[in-house]
């Protein structure tokens, strides 16, 4: 049976890693995700866990060699934040397009400049496109849990993508929280050894990561597109199976007190949890409020969100991007979060905060804030900004 | 297995891999040239410095020991020509017939 113990996330992801059973490991380290690497360095030194640990100078080495030795047959983990996912970045895409399940826990973290160590969503937001399935956990025991699930989503023969894992920098990665953590054979028992698709073999050679000419590549692109669409029902059969087994029930979208709301604050990552406090707060003063938590970033769970925002109780939707795109909708979960929605006929209207960039706190009177804004613009039907495109940004000294 | 002419995104194969080795030689990039090496064999030392410097291994040794470029692979890049310590190789315009 698994035990509550009190322990660092950090450390507690870097134990699914082992539990999993990963074949190598090869990350740089940077702050906030070292904790991570450093345990599963320490694990691979004093011979708990029987991986080959590639110690390289940069995190685009990384992620090279997390690509060579996936595409060799190994089961593949690596971690990063920030400035480190940046540096991956030509790789993370050919992880994806190789379609070599590495499977990565970012510990979220503002990119610079300026320089800052602390906790955003900028570094993910920026590989978006990239075409890993990325999820969002917003607590110790998620962040542990979805690494876990990771490898069963990953690695399926039906899916073969790479998978990131998203935790936020500090307030998640470097916190003692009482943690469920399996025996390793309740793991074991999840997570079968790793059968690859398609692997290097000098007795069986082949090309891996070929050119694509003009007359191949539409048709590649093609074929990664509907591999992560095609996933979304093998990560709905992984979260089935993991509640059913552990007990504890992962959705593409969550809700909290949503279900007569008529107000709701959309966001991603820790935040959802200080949300709720807030909800609970506004509750109690009768005011009809919950929240929204898009976990699955990639594949979008358009049909999901769907479900939960449209045709229902909810009027208004808050969107809190963690991140700005400059010049632009001017946050990215905002702008998909609308995007989604366009074709719907009753659907509610969705306006757009940012707030916590480089690990500033959000309080209570500023989830509150978010609320209100949501509130007059459902009373005056107009985004209460001077320009709707204008970034609104909470907590702000203006 | 020699794959389609021209696959649809599902006969692709999986992840874009070639399955069979060596068929880069199905893909005949002599036409990119615009001059071709042509060796003078009265000047032709057989030392094989072509051979061993040309990027797409077009050269082939023939029966005499001479080395000629396969125009079919040659893409006329003038490395041979360079190369050449008996300088018995000129590049000469390509001319379609």
């Amino acid at each position: 049976m698994a035990k509550r113990t009190g322990i660092e996330v950090s450390i507690a992801i870097a134990e699914a890693a082992r539990q999993a059973n990963v074949d190598v490991v090869s990350a740089y380290p940077i702050t906030p995700q070292t904790h991570i690497v450093e345990h599963l360095a320490q694990l691979v030194a004093d011979g708990d866990l029987d991986a080959e640990y590639i110690t390289v100078e940069s995190e685009h080495t990384a992620m090279s060699a997390c690509v060579g030795a996936s595409a060799a047959g190994a089961r593949v983990f690596t971690s990063t934040s920030s400035q480190g996912l940046a540096l991956m970045n030509e790789i993370v895409y050919l992880a994806s397009s190789l379609r070599t399940p590495v499977i990565m826990a970012l510990a979220n973290r503002a990119l610079s400049g300026p320089i800052s160590i602390w906790n955003d969503h900028s570094d993910v937001m920026n590989e978006r496109d990239t075409g890993w399935i990325c999820i969002f956990a917003n607590n110790g025991q998620e962040a542990y849990d979805l690494t876990l699930m990771a490898f069963r989503i990953g690695e399926d023969r039906r899916v073969m993508l790479p998978v990131m894992v998203n935790f936020d920098g500090f307030i998640l990665t470097h916190v003692i929280e009482p943690i469920h953590i399996f025996e390793d054979q309740e793991i074991a028992d999840f997570i079968p050894p790793y059968e690859p698709l398609c692997v290097l073999d000098t007795d069986n050679p082949i090309t891996v990561g070929p050119v694509g000419v003009p007359d191949v590549y539409t048709e590649a692109k093609k074929q990664q597109e509907m591999a992560i669409r095609e996933s979304r029902p093998v990560i709905e059969e992984v979260f089935e199976e993991f509640a059913r087994r552990y007990g504890r029930r992962y959705r593409p979208v969550e809700t909290y007190r949503a279900d007569d709301a008529e107000i709701v604050l959309l966001a991603q990552g820790s935040v959802i949890e200080a949300a709720e406090v807030a909800v609970d707060h506004l509750r109690d003063q009768g005011k009809k409020v919950g929240t929204v938590e898009l976990r699955l970033w990639r594949p979008f769970p358009f049909d999901d969100l769907r479900e939960v925002l449209c045709s229902t109780s909810i009027k208004q939707v808050v969107v809190l991007d963690r991140c700005i795109s400059f010049g632009g909708p001017p946050g990215p979960v905002l702008s998909e979060v609308r995007s989604a929605l366009y074709l719907e006929k009753d659907k509610p209207m969705v306006v757009g905060v940012v707030a916590g960039l480089g690990g500033r706190d959000i309080s209570l009177e500023e989830y509150v804030e978010m609320f209100e804004i949501g509130e007059e613009c459902l009373r005056t039907g107009k985004d209460p900004g001077e320009e709707p495109e204008l970034v609104k940004i909470v907590g702000l000294r203006e | 297995m020699k794959l389609k002419e021209r696959p649809t995104w599902k006969e692709l194969p999986f992840a874009c891999c070639i399955p069979e080795p060596g068929n880069s030689v199905y893909y005949k990039t002599g036409d990119w040239k615009t001059l071709k090496p042509v060796v003078d064999k009265t000047k032709c030392i057989k030392c094989g410095t072509c051979w061993i410097f040309c990027p797409e291994y077009a050269y082939e040794e023939d029966e005499y020991g001479y080395y000629e470029s396969n125009y079919e692979y040659c893409k006329g890049c003038g490395i041979c020509y360079r190369e050449c310590p008996a300088q018995c190789i000129t590049m000469e315009e390509e001319v379609v017939e």
